[in-house]
């Protein structure tokens, strides 16, 4: 089986010691089939149990281990060993705050998550007993995409117009958001539409497309933030142009 | 130290807490919620269940064949006034899930879809693709965002239950961000702090599984149930562990040793069904013990394929075609790819034994509550006896539903009943008693024990002496270790002595709450001298419902090894009988 000597550089800092962050060198010697997880891992169990980065599944699917490898946002889990070459450097995700080592503060995303409302507002409200909403494959297919964003926070760490504007909701918030709207079920996106065609909403985004990019999931909010965008101008046309379209 | 008062405090913020914190929320908009996990919500290990959650929903099928598949499929373990509960609330917690959003796989007709699953007599188990646990618990977090009644504490690790006079009164956390504590006044408090399956080495289980709530009930005297039994899910990926869900087998994938035969015909769980049409109950479809026995005896008799990461058998799904494993099993194309490099599409998949889930947990009755008044648990860290000596897929993700929202429910009366509060002087010694220990361990030096140590021993304990096939000689071994592990502990060095977001901490109170749930596990499994569901004995190979049908109590005793009592299995009207997986439908 495959074995070689990998050199990490990952950045250090704990607020109640470092003055500010810094790098340390640990050279790792790793299995061919290991991930970027796998080396920290070891790490913190054969040469330095003081490191901290948050991780869980193993299978990308809790969102835990987000974090910068050679400067792209990656999930350390599924960030293959064999695709590097030379110095591999693990930083923590860009345009957080460090709390600590490879963790960052995640507080912002939560707030802004919680202002779009990512809950069913049903169209039709229906007691349990009545059974479920009917929604046929093509229907579910229209939001399904947008339901798989595990919130890992890549999608921010690769936005530019995060890192500019921090008011700006930002690509995974967005998603969900649309998500429901999208939704055959929902009927809440009257009340969705004030954040999300806000200042700090979907006209913040510039359309570079490095959400879609990074996404480990697929997710692809450049999309959802387009069709939201397409769809807040055409209410815009209907209150302006055509008023007498207003219910 | 700074306290935060609550009517209601959860401890885990996964399906089960997520779903008692909505239901109180829901109940009564005036009470006080404290929910409080050491991750956020939507890292905790219920996002990784892939199959889907049981549910009685179509009319071929009835609420008393999920019983009857239940009570055998747990070996005549369950309880079984607990289990009508279960299938009753079933459907209906599925259905609130879908008005909350949840995105079911469907029908052409747009009505529910359900797959076939192991020991499932009929069509039963509702899933979104292959990621159920994962959209139940972004459904949950997501839906739980609309009460501003809930408050939730993100990232504080729970060290111990504040108990006064027999009554549970709250807990004390770290909150990792600042290393200091808080404690919590609750007047009911209900524990969802999920499995431990982190004590073993090679495990489906995310990082975080590892037993924590449990600890914290046993150390207040909550007996742990039935801990001897430890599911192996059958399918695991060797390199990683990581789970290759059992709806790969529901889809009609199927099982082959390394010449090519579909082994499991040979373990009581034949005749060979037609390749790509799956038959309920019988080859791959049987129950999970019965499938991972087969493994281990098919592997000593050399019929397995050699890997570089142990012997494995093969999960052929090729003949399910391109179209079907994108849109069903797209995840399990995703992993077995990535971390094994094999695309099911073209090759079978290596797969393995895998430790997944455990049957036992916190002593719970049907309502969810606990001997110790005030204290409630639901979900994987709790046993209220569904799932007896084996667990069927597919009852778990219903189960932390059905019994989340019944913990809310029975802490909801409790508070309600009135019982008067623990005073201030009471909560503050205990809270300050539990500051002095924490403080103790983050200072002390000069043993050389350190975590990644202990735990490495434990892990290979576990793993040679508790696994699929047990002896009264490995037992006796590795209780004996448990307990030299568990004096070593006693004497753990941390590196980190810093306050912030200390993992060496965290992880030195990770491994104390493991290697408590572990000496439950062998002390119970010794005790047991019987072989029944996943508790299988070379030395006691039947089944002996004359002494054992009977639930275990590990009761904690400090620096001694548990005491172990029993207590009768509430049988109401399936008597213990033959496991007939034998493709002749059940009864």
């Amino acid at each position: 089986m495959g074995e070689r000597q990998v050199e990490l550089e990952v950045l250090r800092y704990n607020p109640e010691t470092d003055r500010e962050p810094h790098f340390q060198r640990y050279s790792v010697a790793c299995r061919e089939e290991w991930v970027v997880l796998d080396a920290l891992n070891h790490v913190k169990e054969t040469l330095d149990p003081t490191l901290s980065y948050r991780w869980s599944c193993h299978m990308a699917v809790c969102g835990s281990c987000g974090m910068m490898v050679n400067g792209e946002p990656k999930l350390a889990c599924k960030t293959f060993l064999r695709n590097y070459h030379g110095v591999i450097r693990v930083e923590p995700l860009r345009h957080f705050p460090i709390e600590r080592d490879l963790v960052t503060v995640i507080d912002d995303f939560v707030a802004k998550l919680t202002r779009v409302k990512p809950y069913l507002i049903p169209k039709e409200p229906k007691s349990v007993e009545a059974g479920e909403y009917r929604q046929t494959p093509a229907q579910l297919k229209r939001y399904k995409q947008f339901t798989l964003c595990i919130n890992c926070m890549l999608c921010y760490a690769a936005c530019p117009e995060y890192g500019l504007i921090p008011d700006y909701l930002g690509p995974a918030a967005l998603s969900l958001a649309h998500r429901y709207n999208q939704d055959s079920r929902d009927g809440g996106r009257g009340e969705r539409q004030e954040e999300l065609a806000s200042k700090e909403g979907v006209w913040e985004c510039s359309f570079v497309g490095a959400c879609s990019e990074v996404c480990p999931e697929h997710v692809d909010p450049a999309a959802a933030i387009q069709q939201v965008k397409i769809r807040s101008t055409l209410d815009w046309y209907q209150e302006h142009l055509m008023p007498w379209l207003k219910k | 130290m700074e306290s935060v008062q609550s009517d209601v405090a959860i401890v885990g913020a996964g399906g089960a807490g997520l779903r008692a914190a909505i239901a109180l929320a829901q109940s009564d908009p005036k009470l006080r919620i404290a929910l409080i996990s050491k991750v956020y919500p939507m890292r905790s290990h219920t996002c990784a269940a892939e199959g889907g959650a049981a549910g009685v929903i179509k009319p071929d099928d009835s609420l008393e064949h999920h019983f009857n598949d239940t009570v055998g499929g747990g070996d005549w373990l369950c309880d079984q006034d607990a289990v009508d509960y279960l299938v009753q609330e079933a459907p209906k917690e599925l259905i609130q899930l879908e008005h909350w959003g949840c995105p079911w796989s469907r029908e052409p007709d747009g009505s529910v879809a359900v797959r076939p699953f192991g020991g499932m007599k009929k069509q039963r188990t509702w899933f979104a693709a292959d990621k159920s646990g994962f959209h139940i618990l972004h459904t949950l977090f997501q839906t739980s965002l609309q009460f501003a009644s809930i408050e939730r504490f993100d990232e504080y690790y729970v060290t111990e239950l504040l108990v006064h006079e027999g009554r549970c009164a709250g807990v004390v956390a770290i909150e990792m961000r600042s290393g200091q504590m808080r404690r919590f006044d609750a007047r009911a408090l209900i524990i969802a702090g999920g499995g431990a399956g982190r004590m073993f080495p090679f495990t489906t289980n995310g990082a975080i599984k590892t037993g924590d709530g449990m600890a914290l009930a046993y150390r207040a005297g909550v007996a742990l149930k039935d801990m001897e039994f430890v599911q192996y899910h059958p399918t695991g990926l060797p390199s990683t562990g990581t789970l290759l869900t059992e709806a790969c087998r529901g889809e009609g994938g199927v099982l082959l040793n390394k010449n090519g035969r579909r082994f499991l015909q040979d373990y009581g769980m034949g005749p060979e069904t037609p390749l790509g049409k799956p038959v309920f109950k019988t080859m791959e479809l049987g129950p999970r013990d019965r499938v991972s026995q087969a493994f281990w005896q098919e592997q000593k008799k050399g019929n397995m394929m050699p890997t570089q990461w142990g012997d494995a058998m093969l999960l052929d799904m090729r003949h399910l075609g391109e179209k079907t494993i994108n849109e069903r099993l797209p995840l399990v194309r995703d992993m077995s790819i990535s971390y094994m490099g094999v695309d099911p599409v073209t090759d079978p998949v290596p797969v393995r034994p895998v430790v997944h889930y455990m049957m036992g947990g916190i002593d719970t009755d049907t309502r969810a509550a606990t001997r110790l008044p005030g204290l409630f648990a639901a979900g994987e860290c709790a046993c209220v006896s569904i799932n007896g000596a084996n667990r069927l897929g597919s009852n778990s993700l219903t189960e932390l539903l059905v019994f989340g929202r019944r913990a809310a429910l029975s802490a909801l009366e409790y508070v309600k009943a009135g019982a008067a509060p623990v005073n201030e002087g009471a909560r503050a010694a205990l809270a300050t008693a539990a500051q002095g220990r924490l403080r103790e361990l983050m200072q002390r030096s000069g043993s050389g024990e350190t975590v990644a140590g202990l735990r490495k021993e434990m892990m290979q304990t576990m793993e040679q002496n508790a696994g699929i096939y047990r002896t009264s000689e490995g037992l006796t071994e590795a209780c004996a270790k448990l307990s030299e592990l568990r004096r070593r502990y006693a004497r753990i060095e941390l590196h980190d002595k810093t306050n912030v977001y200390n993992t060496d901490l965290l992880q030195a109170l990770e491994l104390g709450s493991m290697l408590d749930c572990a000496e439950a596990v062998t002390q119970s499994a010794l005790a047991r001298q019987e072989s029944r569901g996943a508790h299988q004995r070379l030395d006691f190979t039947a089944r002996d419902d004359v002494k054992f049908l009977r639930h275990s109590l590990a009761l904690y005793a400090q620096n001694e090894p548990p005491r172990i009592d029993y207590r009768d299995v509430v049988i109401t009207r399936s008597q213990p009988g033959v496991r007939d997986y034998s493709g002749g439908g059940g009864k």
